[in-house]
Formats: C-alpha cells, sequence, structure tokens
C-alpha cells in the first residue's frame, strides 16, 4: 500500500470517527468492506436429505486457509448474528472460492436454517482461517502414509486434506476412513469415489445404520505415520485410545476455540489485573486463560471472540488479536479476554 | 392543594409483578422486525450525515447542511447511541451495535457515560444525594437540595449547561462538585481526563479541523456549520432529557425510602420519578423515545422502539392503581422544567412550596435475611443488567 494510500485512508478513518469504516459500507454493500470479512454465496446444493453443499466468494481481506482448518461463519436469524465454525473442503491450493458443506444436526438451529434457506447472493460474515487440525511439514515433505477417520460432516476437514495431499502430488499412502449413516447420506459420494481411483489413496465406509459398527480397532489394522481424526465425540475418544496406545500422533478437530501460539517468539512481560491488584508472567495464552489461572473469573461465554461477554478494557500495553493476528497498543481499549494473548507488559482492568 | 396517594404492598407487589410480565413477553418476541428498526435509523443517520457534510461544499445549502448534520448527531446520539448503549440491542451479536463496543458522535467517551448513566442515573434514579443527575452537580433541580446564593445563578448555570451540553455531559462523570470539596483527586480522575482527551481530541479534530480543511476555501463556514450543528444537538439532546425527570410531579425519594427495595418497589420509583412527552412517531424518534421517559426506565434494556406499545399498558396499569402518569406536550413539560429552574434559584421560603402530588408508599418489612434477600434479587438482577462494568 502506497503512503498515499495509507494517508488516505487513515483520513476516511479520522472523519467517519467514531465509527468503524465498515459501519458505513455495509450499509450500501456488504461486499464492500474496509476491514471486516465477508463471502457471497455462488452456488448452493442440497446434494442429501440432510446437507447443504455450498461455495463462497470472499472479500479481498481473506488470505487463504491450510487445509484442515476452519472458519467462523455468521449469518443472521431471526435478528440475530448467529456464529459457527465451518472447515472449508476444497484444496489450499486452489484460489478463489470456498466450498463448504454443513449437515443440518437434528437440533442444529444454524445448521437447519441453512438447509431450508441459503440461497445464491446471500453474504455470510467470515473469519480469517484458524485451528491445528493442519498438515505437518511442507509440501512434498508431508509424513509418507497418511489416515483420515471421519464421521458425517467431518468429512469436510478430511476431503480438504486429501484433495490438497493430491494437488502436492503426495505419493505416500492416503486412507480414507468415514463413518456415516447410509451410502445415501454422503454428500461427497463422487468426489470420493473419484479420489478413491487414485493408486495411493483408498477410502472406505462404514454404514451405522446398516449394521456398521462404530469405530473400534478392527477399523484400524494400520495406523499410518499420522492420523487426523474429525467427527462426533464418541469417535473422537476411541481414536484417541487406539493412537496414544499405538504411539501415533494423532491430530483431532474439535471445532474448539483456536489455540495461541506465543506471538513471534517467548512470551515476555506481566500481565496486571489493576483492580484486583495481582500480576502474573505473561505465558502467552489468551488473557481470560491467564486471568483465570490466576484466580480471577470475569464473565465469558463463547470463548471464541464471538459474543462479546468477556470485553474489558486494555488499560495500557499491547496485545494480539489471536483470530486476525493484528496488535493494537492504544490505551483504554476495550477488547474480548478470550482472543487477546499480551506481547510484553499488558494492564487490564479487571 | 398536593394530591395524596397512597399504595399498600400488596400493590406494589402487584405492579412488580404486572411490569415483569410484559418485560419477559416483549424480550422473547425481539427478532428481525426490532433489527429491521434500528437499521432504517442507522441508515437514515448516515443519511444525514453524508448528506449533510457534503452539502457544506455548496455555501448556498449551508442551512440545509447544517440542518442534515444535525439531525445525524440527534439520531446518533439518542435513538442509536443511549440506546445502543443500554444493551438494547446486544441480543443481535452484531459488533457494531454491541454495547461494549459502541461509540457515539460526541465529545464523551462511551464508557464514563455508561457508568455516569446505566449505573449511577439507573440504579438511582431520583434519589437525592445518589442521582446526580439531579442537578449534574451545578444546578439546584429539587426543593431538598440546600439552598446557597450560588443557586441565584440556576437559570444561567442551565443555559450554559445547554449550549455547552455534550461538554457537559462529558465532564459529568468527573463528579467536578466533589472535586471542589475536595473529595476527589487528581489520581481519581487522571484516567477519566485521559479518556476525555482522546475522545473529544478525535471529535474536535472531525468537526473543527478535517472537515473544514477539506473544504478548502470554505474552512470559516464549514467550521460554523459544525459548530453550529452540535449546537442544535445539544440544545435538543438538553430539553429532551431535562424533560425526562424535571417537569412537576415527578418525584424524588430519600436514600431512607429507598433503602432495601423490592422489585415491585423498585418499578414504582422509577416511574413515579420519570415523565413522559406527547407527540407524533418522528417525534418519539427524534427524542430517542426518551419521550416514553417512563417505559425507558421502567424497561432500560428493551429496544426503545417497543415503547410505544407497552405504554398502554403502562398507561393501564397506572389508571386500575391510581397512579399518576406524568405526560405533557413538549411544551408544557419544558415549560415546566425552566419554571422549576427559576423557582428553585431561590431560597425556599421565599416561593410556594407545596409539590403538586405526593405519594406514599407502603413498604414491606422482610422479617427474615432469606425472604429480604430474594425479594433484592429480582430488581437488582434488573438494575445490575444497565450496570456496565468499566
Amino acid at each position: 500500500m502506497s503512503r498515499f494510500t495509507r494517508f488516505a485512508g487513515s483520513v476516511i478513518e479520522a472523519v467517519l470517527t467514531p465509527h468503524a469504516v465498515d459501519r458505513y459500507l455495509e450499509l450500501v454493500d456488504p461486499m464492500v468492506t474496509w476491514t471486516e470479512i465477508r463471502g457471497r454465496v455462488t452456488a448452493v446444493s442440497r446434494r442429501t436429505d440432510r446437507t447443504v453443499t455450498f461455495t463462497v466468494t470472499p472479500t479481498r481481506q481473506f488470505e487463504g486457509f491450510e487445509a484442515g482448518q476452519f472458519i467462523q461463519v455468521s449469518t443472521v436469524i431471526d435478528g440475530v448474528r448467529q456464529t459457527r465454525c465451518f472447515s472449508p473442503a476444497g484444496s489450499h491450493h486452489q484460489p478463489g472460492d470456498l466450498e463448504f458443506t454443513v449437515t443440518a444436526d437434528a437440533e442444529g438451529h444454524v445448521s437447519k436454517h441453512l438447509r431450508e434457506n441459503l440461497a445464491v447472493g446471500d453474504v455470510l460474515g467470515l473469519t480469517p482461517a484458524a485451528g491445528t487440525f493442519t498438515l505437518p511439514g511442507t509440501p512434498g515433505d508431508r509424513p509418507e502414509r497418511i489416515r483420515l477417520i471421519s464421521g458425517g460432516s467431518g468429512i469436510t476437514p478430511v476431503l480438504s486434506i486429501v484433495r490438497t495431499l493430491v494437488d502436492e502430488n503426495h505419493e505416500g499412502a492416503i486412507d480414507v476412513l468415514h463413518f456415516c449413516r447410509d451410502s445415501a447420506d454422503n454428500p461427497y459420494r463422487e468426489e470420493l469415489e473419484r479420489l478413491a481411483r487414485f493408486r495411493n489413496i483408498s477410502v472406505t465406509y462404514v454404514y451405522t445404520r446398516a449394521g456398521g459398527r462404530h469405530l473400534g480397532p478392527e477399523h484400524l489394522e494400520d495406523l499410518g505415520d499420522i492420523g487426523f481424526a474429525c467427527g462426533p465425540a464418541p469417535l473422537l475418544e476411541t481414536a484417541k485410545q487406539l493412537y496414544s496406545d499405538a504411539g501415533v500422533e494423532l491430530r483431532v478437530e474439535e471445532f474448539t476455540p483456536p489455540v495461541v501460539a506465543a506471538p513471534s517468539g517467548e512470551a515476555t512481560g506481566t500481565l496486571r489485573f489493576t483492580e484486583a491488584g495481582t500480576e502474573v508472567d505473561n505465558d502467552g495464552r489468551s488473557i481470560l486463560d491467564q486471568a483465570e489461572s490466576s484466580g480471577l473469573f470475569p464473565e465469558s461465554g463463547c470463548r471464541m471472540g464471538i459474543c462479546f461477554s468477556c470485553t474489558a478494557v486494555r488499560k495500557s500495553g499491547c496485545t494480539t488479536n489471536i483470530l486476525t493476528g493484528e496488535s493494537n497498543d492504544e490505551p483504554d481499549q476495550h477488547i474480548q479476554l478470550c482472543v487477546s494473548a499480551p506481547v510484553g507488559d499488558v494492564e487490564i482492568a479487571l | 392543594m398536593t394530591e395524596h396517594i397512597t399504595l399498600t404492598a400488596e400493590q406494589v407487589e402487584a405492579i412488580g409483578e404486572r411490569f415483569d410480565a410484559i418485560r419477559t413477553r416483549v424480550l422473547n418476541d425481539l427478532g428481525e422486525k426490532d433489527r429491521e428498526y434500528i437499521y432504517k435509523i442507522v441508515r437514515a443517520q448516515r443519511g444525514f450525515e453524508i448528506a449533510g457534510r457534503a452539502m457544506m461544499y455548496l455555501p448556498p445549502l449551508w442551512p440545509v447542511a447544517v440542518g442534515s448534520l444535525g439531525v445525524s448527531k440527534i439520531l446518533d446520539n439518542m435513538e442509536i447511541g443511549h440506546n445502543v448503549m443500554h444493551g438494547q440491542y446486544d441480543w443481535m451479536r452484531e459488533p457494531g451495535l454491541n454495547s461494549r463496543e459502541f461509540e457515539w458522535d460526541t465529545v464523551c467517551p462511551a464508557d464514563q457515560w455508561k457508568h455516569s448513566h446505566n449505573y449511577l442515573h439507573h440504579t438511582f434514579t431520583n434519589v437525592l444525594d445518589m442521582d446526580r443527575d439531579i442537578g449534574y452537580g451545578i444546578l439546584r433541580m429539587a426543593p431538598e437540595q440546600k439552598w446557597h446564593p450560588y443557586y441565584l445563578g440556576n437559570l444561567a448555570y442551565a443555559s450554559a449547561l445547554m449550549v455547552l451540553f455534550q461538554w457537559g455531559v462529558m465532564l459529568h462523570d468527573l463528579e467536578a462538585e466533589r472535586i471542589i470539596k475536595g473529595e476527589r483527586k487528581w489520581g481519581d480522575i487522571k484516567e477519566l481526563v485521559a479518556g476525555m482527551r482522546k475522545k473529544a481530541g478525535k471529535q474536535v479534530l472531525k468537526d473543527y479541523v478535517i472537515f473544514p480543511a477539506l473544504t478548502g476555501p470554505l474552512f470559516p463556514l464549514t467550521f460554523l456549520g459544525n459548530m453550529s450543528a452540535n449546537l442544535i444537538r445539544n440544545l435538543w439532546t438538553f430539553s429532551i432529557i431535562f424533560c425526562g425527570h424535571f417537569p412537576s410531579g415527578v418525584q424524588t425519594f430519600t436514600k431512607e425510602e429507598t433503602a432495601d427495595e423490592t422489585r415491585g418497589e423498585w418499578y414504582v420509583r422509577q416511574m413515579l420519578g420519570s415523565a413522559n412527552i406527547d407527540g407524533g412517531r418522528l417525534f418519539h424518534i427524534m427524542s430517542g423515545n426518551l419521550s416514553f421517559q417512563i417505559e425507558h426506565h421502567l424497561f432500560p434494556d428493551i429496544p426503545a422502539n417497543r415503547y410505544p406499545e407497552i405504554a398502554a399498558e403502562v398507561r393501564a396499569t397506572c389508571e386500575e392503581f391510581g397512579l399518576p402518569y406524568n405526560t405533557g406536550s413538549l411544551r408544557a413539560q419544558l415549560g415546566s422544567t425552566w419554571k422549576k429552574i427559576a423557582k428553585l434559584s431561590l431560597p425556599n421560603r421565599w416561593t410556594k412550596q407545596e409539590p403538586d402530588l405526593a405519594v406514599t408508599i407502603e413498604r414491606a418489612r422482610h422479617e427474615d435475611a432469606a425472604s429480604k434477600a430474594l425479594a433484592k434479587a429480582g430488581w437488582q438482577r434488573a438494575a445490575e443488567r444497565e450496570m456496565v462494568s468499566v
């Protein structure tokens, strides 16, 4: 960005203060954004009776994802902006649109709404991709034999990983074990069939409503060099057990809050809670986690940066937003504690 | 002649239950309709703002520009800002309309205002020596406030406050009268002042430096235009806000009267301590629905667009229990307020002090700590919802 553009940008922000520029742009066209990420739905298909598969074109701020990661997608239902985590199913080497598949859960408020109502042209809120359910190593230098276990909607990040490996011409064995109700309950049947034709890729189905048993040792004679598991909690528990017994690494996707990596190197500084009068050495985790470890229990909710329950004032110091990577050090700023990590000395009004 | 009204403890609790039912019903009904409403108002506000700023480039349109910008500032301040910061739209989970994130187009920092308003004013409404909105620390607005020759200037101070209202609101949380008395020190207010400097700095830069500069040779005209727009907003917001609690007939309360309040007693105090203004739909929107001050004080966190429909029920409840429902035209309420400001500039014995109305509330006495705690829980939760911790 040229100096002039940057200057013009700050003039625009200064004349629209105190409201964010996006608060103006969204009233004209939600796909024209200043800092926020949105996506327009470009195609929708309902391949099975419970699923909806759709593609989304993100705004320019979106910086891509790594296979297996998830994005927090939001949509408005009955006046309320609801947010859920979904994993793009495409290869991360393919640029452009993101592909998602959502399974309408019996109790799923948002998934049911999307299955019934999502249409081309709808604009969704997006976030940067997050999550550690990713391939270790680099293209061409991945673990040799990779085992992927999925249940139901867990197929999406697994598919992303497989498609990515195919783009990288991965030669080691890629074995997919997928649990679903029956053969009709699989929105990616065709894609998986095509992938299974590769010499080194195998796809095995277990149909739980047609007598198939839930995950057990008999399904996994070969655990591979690394395992990936994404699906319902019991499936994950069993997978964790089997892999830890064998001492093989297993990566699991539970759509939990993003794990903090201490920003660029070791965590330094002190985290001070000004109202409680206490302080702790910064260990790089989110301020909410560190506050709770120190015995303070501020109000919190989703712990993922969605609900604003944990918002508190950063009196001084610099913090990083775990979701976006942005740092800020303006004094007396409201920050969401669950997605902010201290950089150096920080004071929070708690 | 003073009119006397008495309420029994049972009646107070019945009123409490009635209002709780209204609250639950409306909160459960919030949805797309309310979202559309607030976004419509936001859209209008932005439209007036951009139009106003743009028209400053055309000197013949200067009065229209000022009017447009004034309307935008009023909407941002009242129907949008005040209501959003009460948490009325938090349920929508939109960061732009969330009470914890929102900042408004005036020099007062949002978090300081939320402290003095949501917490202090709404919890201790009209309780003498607790609600600092009674007089803002510089005026005498209740006969119970001890008279002093300083108050001879009551009308002048009120006029000055009105003209510079956004600055008065900004300085409100400082509690200047306590600083003067020596009760509050620099250490207590250092952070508040830093916050004010930052917020006011950005606002002043925007209205009085950047925008005038962007119109080049028209700098002085735009400077004056923006100042006038701010003045319009000051005059309007002051008038609406002062009509909320100062027309005659509105009750004040003592700390003793309100100690250990039950939920029902809290509701009744909010109702008797507030006054409405009559008007059409556009007037209500421009006043941020503070023309429904009574309903706002009963249900501060219910989206204000719901107040008109709630008002019918509140009014009916008042009639049923023989309670006054203080409402009048803007002219009448405003006139009554300025009359009070004038009257209270003089010692009580020099003027007729008979109140129009005296309401006695039979207070339920709770025998044991348990039932006392139970009675307290409900209203405390309602009040605490309005507290946004800073």
